[in-house]
């Protein structure tokens, strides 16, 4: 056999190096989770998808808790045939993963029995055991809302003392603080109870089409499935209400392009009684659907809506125009009803026979049957909850910064949640004692150096794999979640080599072909800086860009799959849309002119 | 107007009627009648075929010869093809016949002068979807005189007999006394365009997706080969379009001022420009879809867009058959079963 023909191969765990510099900020992370030399057994990739910037010490709990309830639902509660967990370690602040395959005949057999008994049962009760999960998520939410932002009163307060409480304010940043964390773990296991099992069902259809009618493209399949009244659009929605509601009361003249949003907020409390009533229509929508985050949530630093209105202000704008104009839409839900069934029944009629039209049928309504939480329980989870998450360990922050502990709330981000339990316990024990915590002299030296060595393992390229390849990857959860197959590996091998330099390419999320100027937007700061027209060009896409599809002409993201919400919205809007191209961002230049070439995932640079 | 013996309008005839204006000439018909543009024209029925032929056989048996023939035998069946396509050109036409085919010429052409024609073979057991060997028999253009037309359709006639014909028929068992060609006669398109598309993918069989390959000028050069087309992927029930390969289509070809067609270069700055607007491609879809809806089943469907008038004109259709037989041998790739066992594609490791 010709040596050239020998697939080149990623490297082991054991030869990539922690970063010179960094290797304290390397052992921040528990042994659990750093490699071994047995882990240069297993085949592991880069979650990029999730993880796609180095992660501080704290952030890494998303890890941990996701894998740990993900693992739960797979190998102990559904008990999928062919796979159990997922392994998670974490080398340079970036995260691998490795599933575990079953590949025993007989533990296949075994497991199928189980899952029968346990995920059909699921399937069978979706609608009930779904009502059941948003009602226990609602009062996770409301629990999680109830825990007291941390505090020490130099006194214990006189109302406890004649009580008899007998438990002082110091005990209460523990429980406080271990109810955080727990919450945020049970939200996980919540997370994953239907995910699966969700995504399943759609990648049964998927796995049809693809068969029935091997050229189809993934969003058309996406548009079979997705829902129309998901909870997605509601943020959005309530944009377009706001906006409607600020040209009734004529107050929309107080959004002007590049007015901060303390400037607007001000200048609508000086507006009288029409202003008051807006800003009493603000607060409606804000509880619940400004509770979703600029990014995945996955990142502490991807705050919400409620955090930081500038991304929702930026949109009214547009759209009170647009309401000026007699133009602005609601979402024409029944169109889109009436569109979504015309193409499952123009397929439909595609079909070779009746046969195939009879089993055709059956899985598209199992597919709708998942999808509303496929589609809904990312509000629920990765926004609104983990912004309280978040949230909530920011005020831990506060407080330990007030203490001295830090320069600034921001920096218990840097500690892992077990190091921010000790840092909580010393500052218990200084308050009982007397003394002086020790934590002031300890943690800002390593504060700094957390923070340089994430500025330094963002500088450096990660392999998007490591260990020996398989031959065949058949993990349902490595291949539903994350995409990965034998192909996109062998994509990987051979990226570099082949590539154009003049191309970008990613999944085609919504076709069409347009030009223009690139826009890199990074943050939710850069918003402002999108003209009308311009191309958005962006690391992760999700609802909270929703309203800025307005604007745009086109969209690009290095994260993201083909039925990411960036790709549902933009199929919605018409807008050609290519995501999960990886490096996007870095590839395209700020005021770059670009093709974007939705129907086939082409971004082509033109200067 | 008496009722014509031997000539048929497009309007009047369907698939029906096949045994006696062959399977181009009932494909026309029914595209026009169900509301698909296709140029004007007629058909001279078999009847004429069968007048014409029956005196020659009566004069000396050519069909038991022919099935005398071993299958085989290509120099005995050349010699014999050779033979009665020289006795078929110069067999003299019935008086009514050619005056009924002059009468529907100059009828086609209307108040201006006669037009240009095509003069296709149109054989009764041609285009059948069980035996597609569209092309064996001869198809004439550009013809611009009512002489010349009636020597073509003589052509047209004798290219039952050509070697290819004979001996496909012979191959195939086909007996001579089912074998009958009736002559379509339709107006030239003067194309600014022409292709072909399927309506179903001819590398995958998927029959979601229409396959459009199109050149500038007449649909010739494309279908002889003679210049790569461009090529579109259109999805059939969305429109979106997946393939776009533009090609560099270095020639056209034309009518020539001298009759029949010509090869001309193609201007510099159109060589590498789409010959196809996105627009015309999503008519081109609904017009595929309209016809597949209209026979049940894929197609494959020839097409010109006119120079001057800018419309799509359909010029035939037939059955797909390579994927269509496949089809047959292959089992459902799902059947309905217990609803959730479906999910054991995803979760049970047997994909």
């Amino acid at each position: 056999m010709n040596a050239k023909l020998k697939p080149r191969e990623f490297p082991l765990p054991s030869s990539v190096k922690v970063i010179a510099g960094t290797e304290r900020a390397q052992a921040a992370y528990p042994y659990h989770i750093q490699f071994s030399r047995t882990d240069d057994q297993k085949f592991w990739f880069y979650n990029s998808m999730h993880f796609p910037e180095p992660m501080s010490a704290f952030d890494m709990v998303t890890a941990e808790a996701a894998y740990c309830a993900l693992g739960a639902a797979n190998t102990r509660v559904h008990c999928l045939p062919t796979t159990l967990g997922i392994d998670h370690r974490i080398i340079n602040g970036r995260v691998y993963i490795g599933g575990n395959a079953v590949t025993d005949p007989e533990e296949i057999a075994r497991r199928t029995v189980e899952f029968q008994k346990r995920a059909f049962y699921y399937y069978e009760n979706w609608e009930s055991l779904y009502a059941r999960w948003k009602t226990k998520m609602l009062q996770l939410i409301e629990d999680a809302k109830a825990i007291p932002d941390p505090q020490l009163p130099e006194f214990e307060p006189l109302e406890h003392v004649h009580a008899g409480r007998g438990i002082a304010s110091n005990h209460d940043l523990l429980v406080t603080y271990q109810k955080t964390l727990e919450g945020y773990f049970r939200m996980w296991h919540h997370h994953f109870e239907f995910l699966l099992l969700g995504y399943g069902a759609y990648l049964t259809f998927f796995g049809f089409c693809k068969k029935a009618f091997p050229e189809i493209t993934d969003q058309t399949i996406a548009r079979m499935v997705a829902g129309i009244d998901a909870e997605i659009f509601r943020p959005d929605d309530e944009l377009r209400r706001l906006a409607r509601c600020a040209v009734e009361l004529d107050v929309d003249a107080h959004f002007r392009d590049g007015a901060t949003v303390e400037d607007i907020m001000r200048s609508l409390r000086a507006a009288g009684e029409p202003g008051r009533r807006w800003l009493e229509e603000l607060q409606t929508s804000r509880e619940p659907w400004f509770n979703i985050n600029v990014g995945d949530g996955f990142y502490h630093y991807h705050r919400s809506w409620n955090d930081d209105l500038s991304m929702p202000f930026a949109a009214i704008p547009g759209y009170a125009r647009s309401a000026r104009a007699g133009k602005l839409q609601d979402r024409e839900v029944e169109r889109l009803r009436d569109e979504r069934g015309r193409l499952i029944a123009d397929y439909r009629e595609l079909l070779a026979n009746d046969e195939e039209r009879a089993a055709y049928d059956q899985m598209i309504s199992l597919a709708h049957r998942v999808f509303p939480y496929v589609e809904g329980h990312k509000f629920y989870c990765e926004h609104w909850y983990t912004n309280l998450f978040f949230n909530k360990i920011r005020s831990f922050g506060a407080l330990l910064a007030a203490q001295g502990f830090f320069a600034s709330a921001e920096d218990v981000f840097h500690l892992t949640h077990y190091e921010l339990e000790a840092a909580i316990i010393d500052l218990m024990n200084a308050w009982s004692s007397g003394s002086e915590p020790r934590g002031p002299a300890y943690w800002p030296p390593i504060v700094t150096e957390r923070r340089a060595a994430i500025a330094e393992w963002a500088r450096h390229e990660t392999p998007p794999a490591l260990g020996p390849i398989p031959d065949v990857i058949d993990d349902p959860a490595i291949v539903m979640l994350w995409g990965i197959t034998r192909e996109s590996l062998d994509n990987w091998l051979s990226a570099g080599a082949a590539t154009d330099s003049h191309e970008v390419r990613g999944f085609a999320a919504s076709s069409g072909v347009v030009e223009g100027i690139a826009r890199i937007v990074k943050s939710a700061d850069e918003i402002s800086r999108l003209q009308q027209g311009d191309i958005l060009v962006c690391q992760v896409t999700n609802p909270t860009w929703t309203p800025i599809f307005q604007k745009i002409r086109a969209a690009v993201s290095d994260i993201g799959g083909s039925m990411s919400h960036a790709a549902i919205v933009a199929r919605e809007y018409g807008l050609p849309a290519v995501v999960g191209t990886g490096n996007a961002t870095s590839k395209i230049k700020d005021g770059q002119r670009i093709r974007v070439d939705g129907g086939r995932g082409i971004v082509t640079l033109l200067q | 107007m008496p009722v014509p013996k031997y000539i048929s309008w497009f309007r009047d005839i369907g698939l029906d009627d096949r045994p006696r204006v062959g399977g181009k000439g009932g494909s026309l018909g029914e595209l026009q009648r169900a509301g698909i543009n296709v140029p004007p024209g007629f058909v001279v029925r078999t009847e004429a075929f069968a007048d014409v032929i029956d005196p020659l056989e009566r004069y000396s048996p050519l069909r038991s010869r022919i099935e005398a023939l071993a299958a085989d035998d290509l120099q005995m069946i050349g010699a014999v093809s050779r033979e009665l396509r020289a006795r078929i050109e110069d067999a003299p036409l019935p008086a009514d016949l050619k005056l009924e085919i002059r009468d529907a010429y100059a009828r086609l052409g209307g108040l201006a002068a006669p037009p240009a024609v095509a003069v296709r073979s149109s054989a009764t057991t041609e285009d059948a979807a069980d035996a597609s060997f569209a092309g064996l028999q001869d198809t004439y253009l550009w013809v611009t005189q009512a002489d010349s037309l009636l020597h073509k359709i003589r052509s047209c006639w004798a290219s039952l007999y050509s070697l290819e014909s004979l001996s496909y028929r012979l191959r195939h068992g086909i007996a001579e006394s089912t074998a009958a060609m009736a002559v379509v006669v339709q107006t030239m398109v003067d194309a600014r365009t022409a292709g072909v598309m399927f309506t179903r993918s001819p590398l995958s069989g998927d029959r979601s997706v229409i396959t459009i390959e199109a050149a500038w000028g007449l649909g010739s050069a494309l279908v002889g080969g003679e210049v790569t087309p461009d090529r579109w992927v259109v999805a059939k029930i969305t429109g979106e379009i997946s393939v776009r390969d533009i090609s560099d289509k270095a020639i056209r070809h034309a009518q020539s001022p001298a009759g029949g067609v010509e090869q001309l270069a193609v201007e510099e700055s159109l060589r590498r420009e789409p010959c196809l607007s996105d627009q015309e491609l999503d008519s081109l879809r609904a017009i595929a879809r309209q016809i597949e809806r209209h026979y049940g089943r894929p197609q494959d469907i020839e097409w010109a867009i006119d120079r001057h008038t800018q419309q799509i004109l359909l010029l035939q259709s037939r059955p797909e058959t390579v994927w269509s037989n496949k089809d047959s041998q292959t089992a459902a790739i799902a059947q309905a079963s217990d609803p959730l066992q479906h999910v054991m594609r995803i979760f049970g490791g047997r994909r």
